[in-house]
């Protein structure tokens, strides 16, 4: 298993060059002199000499590519033309926090899309089974922005049950340590602020999870009806074992492989950023931040964003593989 | 000493719901089986021996699948327990299924969990009805691998099923099924999907333990070889009916059903190399297609004019011998020619002769 990790992580290294490569030609395709494109029309020779100096524009491509992966290589991203702080720095935050609505989303997603789905297959054709593939179907061609207001309006505005915006109350800032409010808070002890750090994180969770939710309900539900109807299935059952266990430890078991990719490829698109759901619910996530960079023309913010969302996409895939290979002993290492 | 049964199947009758109506796989089908007696249940694929049996384990798929009459006791006289596994619910029934009562299937390959290591499979079960330690259940699954004749058992309990063979793989099946130490094994075309020479020895390992832990085993097949290799009784099917029952002997020597007759004439023989074998025209009617009649009449040689009007009833012959052919009617019935032909004596002894 060991070997398999390191054989794995070894053959990232490609992976990791391919993209590096499209993300350090971002800048270059900008058509025309990307100098200029960033500053505008107005902008001073002086200026864009100074910027292509700073950017090292001047200079050959494989020199600018060399020194961008030494960068890397340290940690180093670049720095923000807007703010002139490192990325590195920078990013950490809104990473963070959309780190931390991701695995709320996703928890939320996995054990009600889950359940949902073996208990649908389980119980197919029934009342239960119909009704949640309903509403699996309702949830994957829910508009997400509406379902946000939708639940905005209804459980902030009209019931006041919980709140709309941001990650934590403002007048009560939480002090950083990690940036995941939650684990920060129990670091400190604060449990005041934990409840309303994990109050903020509801809604938002709940709208950007139930995509992701439906997606798994469906997978689970018919990979299970599949492995239900399988000969290992009825020779447990001929052993008398718990319908229970027969479901749970048989059934789901042999069912997770395909609802692993799913939940691979849905986590891995919320660590992208929601930029819808992170709008509407003023969640300061990666998403927005490389989104206003966009509309800043901020060029390094861009490329390291990228880089940075890919990176994790790959390290989600990887784990996921991880994963295959210990559910079942059929698959190599 | 007079045998009790283990199980008696009284008017059986396990319908499929589907779109196409109700179809009566098992239709008033009635036997029992004896204390550590080995009975053969035999006939074509779609005879509804398979149903037979799921409905004894309480397996039957549902839906579609219902039993919707009669009764299915299984005994156990030392213990003075009794059931009627048609009416018990399914948590009784869990209790009964591989403990008192197991099964073993007909595909090696697939009816094993793949993600789960042999000991812990053969122990499963053991762990849940008697309640055994893991160390117990470890140790009780060496064992019994060991009592299949599996080479390195305390390797093998360590395995998962996809490094074993398939004969390998049955093995672990009935190391399975007898951990339990059942009074009643079920087996369900246990040696279809396996190599002749993997058939002998597992067809060998069940007869073994059929003597030693005097286990009742109900051997569903549709190989009359395997019938007179381990048999004591056969009852035959055909469309979801029992045609003809009776010890093994009467059943090959001297078949009364025409069914029957064909069966034994269609098989292969290894000196008759210059004839055509035998086949039996046409195919088994769909369960429920014939309304009106014996359900064989279609395919049968002997056919005449009641066939195709009445139902036969199961006529008894001598001791258990019974068949259910208007031939056999002792009201007569039908005025019908007398010499008909009987199976060949020659090719049925040839199957009883090692």
């Amino acid at each position: 298993m060991g070997a398999y990790i390191l054989r794995r992580l070894f053959m990232l290294i490609p992976v990791l060059i391919g993209m590096s490569l499209i993300t350090f030609s971002i800048i270059h395709l900008i058509p025309g002199n990307p100098a200029q494109t960033i500053l505008g029309e107005q902008a001073t020779p002086q200026a864009i000499e100074q910027l292509e100096e700073q950017l090292g524009l001047n200079e050959p491509y494989l020199v600018q590519y060399g020194k961008y992966m030494a960068g890397l290589v340290q940690g180093d991203l670049g720095t923000s033309l807007r703010t002139n702080s490192p990325v590195t720095e920078e990013i950490w935050p809104f990473l963070a926090a959309t780190i931390e609505l991701t695995i709320f989303a996703m928890i939320f997603a996995i054990i009600v899309g889950v359940n949902a789905g073996i208990i649908s297959a389980w119980k197919q054709n029934s009342i239960f089974d119909y009704s949640a593939m309903i509403i699996a179907l309702i949830g994957v061609s829910m508009p997400i922005f509406w379902l946000g207001l939708m639940q905005q309006w209804i459980f902030a505005q009209e019931l006041g049950w919980l709140p709309a915006f941001g990650r934590n109350n403002p007048r009560d800032p939480i002090e950083t340590i990690t940036h995941f409010y939650l684990l920060d808070t129990l670091l400190q002890g604060n449990m005041d602020q934990f409840w309303t750090a994990l109050r903020h994180l509801i809604l938002p969770g709940i709208a950007l999870g139930t995509i992701p939710m439906a997606i798994i309900a469906r997978m689970t539900r018919s990979s299970m009806l599949e492995v239900l109807r399988s000969d290992y299935i009825r020779t447990v059952e001929a052993k008398g074992i718990a319908q229970m266990s027969v479901v749970y430890r048989h059934g789901f078991k042999n069912a997770v492989i395909p609802v692993l990719t799913v939940v691979g490829l849905q986590t891995g698109t919320l660590l992208g950023g929601a930029i819808l759901t992170e709008t509407i619910f003023s969640w300061p996530g990666v998403g927005r931040y490389v989104f206003d960079a966009i509309g800043n023309r901020d060029y390094p913010v861009i490329q390291s964003g990228i880089l940075v969302i890919a990176f994790m996409f790959v390290m989600i895939n990887l784990i996921v593989d991880l994963l295959y290979s210990y559910v079942d002993p059929r698959i190599k290492y | 000493m007079e045998k009790k049964p283990v199980l008696e199947v009284n008017h059986l009758r396990t319908h499929f719901f589907t779109d196409d109506g109700e179809i009566p796989a098992v239709d008033d089908v009635s036997f029992y089986i004896n204390e550590g007696e080995v009975l053969g249940v035999v006939g074509e694929s779609g005879c509804g021996k398979s149903v037979t049996s799921l409905s004894i384990m309480g397996l039957v798929p549902n839906p579609p699948g219902k039993i919707v009459g009669g009764d299915i006791l299984f005994r156990r006289e030392e213990a003075g327990e009794e059931w009627n596994i048609a009416e018990l619910p399914g948590k009784e029934l869990r209790k009964i299924r591989g403990n008192q009562l197991s099964m073993i299937f007909q595909e090696p390959m697939t009816s094993l969990d793949p993600l789960y290591k042999i000991g812990f499979q053969i122990s499963e079960g053991l762990r849940r009805h008697f309640k055994i330690s893991k160390k117990e259940g470890r140790r009780k699954a060496v064992e019994m691998l060991e009592l299949v004749g599996i080479p390195r058992p305390s390797e093998v309990v360590d395995e998962y099923p996809h490094q074993l063979s398939g004969g390998m793989r049955q093995r672990v099946m009935i190391a399975m099924a007898m951990a339990s130490d059942p009074e009643l094994l079920i087996a369900d075309e246990p040696t279809t999907a396996l190599d002749v020479t993997i058939q002998a020895q597992i067809l060998e390992l069940m007869k073994r333990l059929n003597k030693e832990k005097g286990t009742a085993i109900m051997m569903i097949t549709h190989d009359l070889g395997v019938v007179a290799e381990m048999c004591d009784r056969v009852v035959v099917m055909y469309a979801g009916k029992v045609v003809e029952q009776g010890d093994v002997r009467t059943i090959l020597k001297n078949p009364k059903h025409p069914y029957t007759q064909g069966l034994i004439r269609s098989l292969p023989k290894l000196t008759g190399r210059d004839e055509r074998l035998y086949s039996i025209p046409g195919n088994v009617p769909k369960p429920g297609s014939i309304k009106r009649g014996c359900r064989f009449a279609a395919r049968c040689p002997e056919v005449f004019d009641r066939c195709v009007k009445e139902d036969p009833e199961l006529y008894s012959l001598e001791g258990e011998h019974a068949c259910r052919c208007f031939l056999y009617d002792p009201q007569g019935g039908e005025d019908h020619d007398e010499n008909r032909t009987t199976a060949p004596r020659h090719e049925s002894e040839e199957i009883l002769s090692d």
